[in-house]
């Protein structure tokens, strides 16, 4: 363990002022998580104080759009008592002395809520006691303003900047002598503050992936099989080196992982456009492999005839289950599933890379770039240490930027044309050669009593394996709701081989799992003749925390009264079961913890005799802790993120048909629209736990709660998504 | 083939071949990166610029189509008291997340605002369904438009 007293570290910046190092400890979570403490801590949070006063503060995470180039700056800025207009943010690059660099599973709040505001309060106390030593009082009786350091009795001030050089020469702090803001005194946090990267956005400044350039650079595009893995047999290469602008044309041999370099072809030409029109003419000879029983239907008639056989394995058993349906008033079973979805951010994948002289420099749009710098150096077999990775703005992530592929393709053209090189994929590579959010099948049961109490459960879920393990963020695991709440549950998995790749997908595992489980608990509460609200207290039971069981997803355990909280509010505030709809017209209800946040949403819907769905509204209530940090940016994620999953229930599936995703472009996915768009309203309680993420949690509820909707509406019931490939006419 | 273009106000030469897509010659060939590529079918209208003051999708329009037409794209649109309006409301109500579909709304809301001055819903609806927010960042973008409208007006 690291000695406390190396926490902080400070000295001069090159032209005076001062420079302000901190550890954050990797695990630091732990305030939240409830983890074992400080480790593998290492210099590297940086604040920088000029003598102008211009205080510059190191944003280290990937920003993809969720904020958190504004949110890590603020929570520095708060404890350092800093005047936000004195305030710079830089972007970091990839750099070891950062960890947890990475911009997913909604982490970056319950990691750095408390080691951030730690550097600030350092800083902000540092400068406190350069302004004693100049005054001659006791630090004690000196208080800050934003950018001063104030004592009151005598009604002297200086600012941040007059006294940075000498704050740099005073001792160090000990972290646990830090004092931290009562929240109640907070200035930047709690404040809706516009992020500073708008007026460059709205001007078309050049701060994306796709924007990079370089002198002398060169455009790729990158050819490689539709079926994911397929191996090159030849290809016509040389008469592709004859087309106008094309400066290289290449074929790579790459590996077996679906996340590194694959078989391809590269065409790099003086323009991207010339680059991708010489592509349109390459023939490639492809060796697919086995590609058997790699299609959709045939997914869907497999997961049929295992979910009429018992589950390959068991992951949870409490009770009997069959007993409980014995018993039970009202039995139902239904079958769910969900389709495969690719990401689809708007800026296709790209990453602009320069190898020369044994050294790699990259400009990656990258959620995760740690990985990315491992795979080039691993890859291209040059030492990690030569080589440099810029975090560049990246237009949306949603997870498809935690695979580095592009990375690797970039720096792997580079080096074969030995300069620098920008790769630019289609939007059709884009949604053929994701990591996929993975489809699933699920054959429920379920048994409530005459009283109306969810008294067994079961279900059989059919997801995907890939080379004999189960595919990523294709699992589910034993804590998964209503599991802990009915005393006679049964959950069973079997697995379908599947080529195409998967991955983590915005609120991964939650976003098919919420729909399919919270439909079905909404149909069992109908079949009761239950109100949904009330099926769900009484689930629910009384305010408690339930451990999870252990497991590599193990976490914090379940607070049965938060989630209750958020029901209770998206009621209220929805006017759940107050109002009288017209014909046609439902509320749906649907609820899900998950990312440490607890949401729930009611959306109203419309849908028309010819069976057209018009989302009418949607609330949002939403328990991430006891401080919303960015009100303006949170509305903003919240707002987003029940829509992203209205988008992909309204509209998104992908078909793999011989092992290639059919669907190329948004003529097939549809997503959401203006016209389609519905206002959002949120809400958010306010509770006496520690701030956690808002990237994902808010997406679960929101098909569900639509699909629901839409029972309410129509008294039709939806068990597959996307909604379009449903007929939803009166006459149907 | 050599082009003489007027690009927000200024004459530039280029030369490419007459299919090269508008966008292609904006962003490569004159370094204006604010259009964006995003789908390269007009299907997102990322990379919408103007093309006389009305929007077009500059991916789908070959550059010996464009003749003498004016050009304006994201980085000339706040010359425009239209333009100016909608950027400080999308500043003021702190629209974009990812912001990389931003240009493209602004290009289209901007072209709505300046045939319809204060535009209802149904004309945002039909005006705005053409560009993708794959953030969905609708309501706010509904929102900013409405403002922009609101400040013109004064």
């Amino acid at each position: 363990m690291l000695a406390r007293r190396h926490f902080l570290k400070v000295s001069l910046a090159v032209g005076g002022g001062m420079l302000l190092a901190a550890a954050i400890p990797t695990r630091a979570k732990a305030a939240t998580l409830a983890e074992p403490g400080m480790d593998a801590a290492t210099l590297n949070a940086y604040l920088r104080i000029a003598p102008d006063g211009k205080v510059t503060i190191t944003a280290k995470n990937p920003e993809v759009g969720q904020g958190v180039k504004m949110m890590l700056p603020m929570l520095i800025a708060e404890e350092l008592d800093a005047d936000w207009s004195d305030v710079q943010i830089e972007q970091a690059d990839l750099d070891k002395r950062f960890p947890g660099q990475v911009a997913g599973g909604s982490t970056a709040t319950p990691r750095n809520w408390l080691p951030m505001r730690q550097v600030g309060a350092a800083g902000r106390q540092m400068l406190i006691a350069a302004a004693a030593a100049q005054w001659s009082v006791p630090a004690a009786e000196c208080e800050t303003a934003p950018g001063r350091v104030l004592h009151a009795p005598s009604g002297r001030s200086l600012s941040y900047g007059a006294l940075a050089t000498q704050a740099a020469a005073m001792p160090v702090p000990d972290v646990k002598s830090l004092t931290l803001k009562d929240p109640k005194t907070f200035r930047i946090i709690g404040q809706p503050m516009r992020n500073i990267e708008v007026p460059r956005i709205v001007t078309g400044k050049p701060i994306f992936g796709i924007d990079v350039s370089l002198p002398g650079m060169l455009y790729a595009v990158f050819q490689k099989c539709d079926v994911h893995g397929g191996k090159l047999v030849s290809s016509n290469v040389a008469d592709i080196r004859k087309l106008p602008g094309v400066r290289a044309a290449f074929e790579v041999k790459g590996g077996s992982d679906l996340r590194g370099l694959l078989d391809g072809v590269a065409v790099v030409a003086d323009s991207w456009w010339q680059a991708n029109r010489a592509r349109q003419r390459l023939q490639i000879i492809w060796d697919e492999g086995d590609i058997g029983g790699q299609n959709s239907t045939d997914f869907a008639a497999t997961a049929l005839r295992m979910s009429k056989g018992a589950p390959e394995s068991i992951l949870r058993r409490d009770g009997d289950a069959n007993a409980a349906f014995g018993k039970a008033a009202h039995v139902l079973e239904a079958a769910y599933s969900y389709p495969f979805l690719s990401h689809t951010s708007l800026e296709p994948q790209n990453c602009t890379a320069h190898v020369q002289d044994g050294k790699v420099e990259i400009w990656a749009p990258t959620q995760n770039p740690a990985p990315g710098s491992a795979l080039v150096a691993a890859t291209l077999g040059v030492p990690e240490a030569a080589i440099t990775v810029h975090l560049v703005r990246a237009g949306g992530g949603f997870g498809r930027r935690l695979s580095n592929d592009y990375m690797v393709e970039a720096a792997w053209i580079s080096k074969v044309v030995g300069g620098p090189v920008k790769l630019l994929w289609t939007r059709e590579d884009d949604m053929r050669h994701d990591f996929y959010r993975p489809a699933g099948f699920h054959f429920f049961k379920g048994g409530v009593d005459a009283d109306g109490k969810l008294i067994g459960f079961s279900d059989h879920f059919v997801t995907f394996s890939q080379d004999g393990a189960v595919a990523a963020s294709a699992e589910m695991t034993p804590a998964e709701y209503p599991a802990r709440m009915v005393e006679h549950l049964d959950f069973g998995t079997s697995m379908i081989p599947l080529r195409a790749p998967t991955g983590p997908m915005r609120a991964p595992r939650s976003n098919g799992l919420g729909f399919a489980f919270q439909s079905f608990l909404d149909e069992l509460a109908h079949e009761a003749g239950v109100d949904p609200v009330q099926f769900a207290h009484t689930i629910l039971g009384a305010p408690r925390l339930l451990p999870d069981p252990p497991g590599p997803r193990q976490g914090p355990g379940f607070d049965t009264g938060r989630m209750r909280g958020v029901i209770d509010l998206v009621a209220e505030k929805s006017g759940w079961g107050k109002q009288s709809l017209p014909h046609g017209t439902g509320m749906g209800l649907a609820y899900y913890f998950s990312h440490l946040g607890y949401f729930a949403e009611v959306v109203q819907a419309t849908v028309s005799s010819a069976g057209e769905i018009a989302v009418d509204k949607v609330w949002v209530a939403g328990d991430i802790g006891s401080q919303i940090i960015n009100p303006l940016n949170a509305e903003n994620q919240a707002q987003g993120s029940a829509l992203d999953g209205i988008s992909q229930a309204l509209g998104q599936g992908l078909t793999i048909e011989r092992g290639r995703v059919v669907e190329g472009n948004f003529d097939s996915v549809l997503p959401l629209r203006m016209r389609q768009a519905p206002p959002v309203e949120v809400h958010f309680l306010v509770t006496d736990h520690p701030p956690t993420g808002l990237g994902e949690p808010a997406l679960p509820p929101a098909l569900p709660a639509l699909v629901n909707a839409i029972f309410a509406a129509t008294g039709k019931r939806i068990r597959s998504l996307p909604l379009k490939d449903h007929d939803l006419s009166a006459s149907a | 083939m050599k082009y003489i273009l007027e690009v927000n106000g200024a004459k530039r030469d280029v030369d490419v071949d007459g299919e090269t897509p508008l966008l292609w010659v904006l962003r490569d060939t004159l370094d204006l990166k604010g259009t964006k590529f995003g789908c390269g079918a007009a299907q997102c209208g990322a990379c919408t610029v103007h093309l006389e003051g009305h929007p077009i999708r500059a991916c789908q329009t070959p550059i010996a189509s464009v003749g003498a037409a004016r050009i304006t794209t994201i980085e000339a649109i706040g010359e425009s008291k239209i333009g100016q309006s909608l950027q400080a409301a999308w500043i003021a109500l702190d629209v974009p997340q990812c912001g990389y579909c931003q240009a493209g709304q602004i290009m289209s809301a901007a072209a709505l605002l300046s045939r319809i001055p204060a535009p209802t819903d149904h004309d945002i609806n039909a005006a705005m369904s053409g560009n993708v927010c794959r953030c969905a960042t609708y309501t706010r973008i509904r929102a900013a438009i409405k403002q922009a409208a609101d400040a013109g007006r004064t």
